[in-house]
C-alpha cells in the first residue's frame, strides 16, 4: 500500500511539474527573442558580405 | 554555403529554454535576461556544437552555467523572497481550475536549487539521469538523490498544506524530516 501510495504522489509531482513547464511551453516564443535572432542572423549576414 | 546551420535550430529550444529558466529562478524577468544571454553565446559560440548531439542539452548547460555564474556574482540567493515569481504566476488563469497549482509552485520554490534543478530535468523536461547528470556534472548517483529528495520533500510540502496535520509515523514525512535540513536555505 505504502508504495503504491508513493508511486501516486510521484505521478502527481510529475504531472504538475510538466503543467508548469506546459504553462511557459504553451506561452510560444516572445517578442524579444525573435527580435534578437533577427539582429544576430542580419549582424551574421553583415559579416559575410564584408568578406565577400 | 551555410544554408542549414545549427543556429537555425535554437528557435526551436526557446520556450522549453524559459520554461526550465523560469521554474528555476522562480523570476519571469530574470529566467528571460538569462535566456537572452544564454541564446547570444549559443548562436557566437555554435562552432562548440557537435552536430548529432542533443542541442537542448548543451543549451540547457549553457543556461545552468549562466544561471549559476550569476549567483555566485551576485553573491546572494537570487530566489524569490517576496513571491513574486508565484504571484507572477498567479495572475494567470489555471488551465485546470485548481487551487493545488499554487501549492504546487509554492512549494517547488521551497526546494534546493540543485534539487529543484534535478527534478525539473528529468520529471519535466525529459532527459535521462545520464544526460542531466553530465549536464550537471555530477554523478548519476547524485541526480537520483536530488530527485529522490526533491519529491519526498514536495509530497510532504503539499500534503502538509492540504491538512496542516503532520503525521510523523508517515515514511515520507519521516525521510523529509531528516532532509530537511540541507533544504532550509
Amino acid at each position: 500500500m505504502k508504495a503504491a501510495k508513493n508511486e501516486d504522489r510521484e505521478s502527481v509531482i510529475d504531472e504538475n511539474l510538466k503543467k508548469v513547464f506546459n504553462e511557459t511551453l504553451e506561452e510560444g516564443i516572445p517578442d524579444r527573442f525573435k527580435d534578437l535572432l533577427s539582429k544576430l542572423k542580419q549582424q551574421e549576414s553583415e559579416r559575410g558580405s564584408e568578406n565577400d | 554555403m551555410t544554408d542549414m546551420s545549427p543556429r537555425d535550430e535554437l528557435v526551436e529550444h526557446l520556450p522549453a529554454m524559459r520554461a526550465f529558466a523560469i521554474s528555476l529562478t522562480r523570476n519571469g524577468s530574470l529566467a528571460d535576461d538569462m535566456v537572452q544571454d544564454t541564446l547570444v553565446k549559443a548562436w557566437t559560440n555554435i562552432e562548440k556544437f557537435e552536430p548529432g548531439t542533443n542541442m537542448r542539452a548543451w543549451l540547457f548547460t549553457i543556461l545552468r552555467n549562466t544561471y549559476y555564474s550569476s549567483r555566485r556574482k551576485s553573491k546572494r540567493e537570487v530566489a524569490d523572497v517576496d513571491g513574486v515569481f508565484t504571484e507572477s504566476l498567479a495572475e494567470k488563469p489555471a488551465h485546470d481550475g485548481h487551487m493545488q497549482m499554487n501549492d504546487f509552485r509554492k512549494a517547488l520554490g521551497k526546494l534546493k536549487v540543485e534539487q529543484r534543478e534535478a527534478l525539473l530535468l528529468i520529471g519535466a523536461s525529459g532527459f535521462s539521469y545520464e544526460e542531466a547528470a553530465q549536464m550537471c556534472g555530477v554523478a548519476v548517483g547524485t541526480i537520483k538523490s536530488r530527485v529522490n529528495r526533491a519529491r519526498a520533500q514536495l509530497a510532504e510540502l503539499m500534503e502538509h498544506g492540504e491538512n496542516e496535520s503532520l503525521e510523523m509515523t508517515d515514511d515520507a514525512t519521516m525521510s523529509v524530516i531528516s532532509a530537511s535540513k540541507v533544504a532550509s536555505f
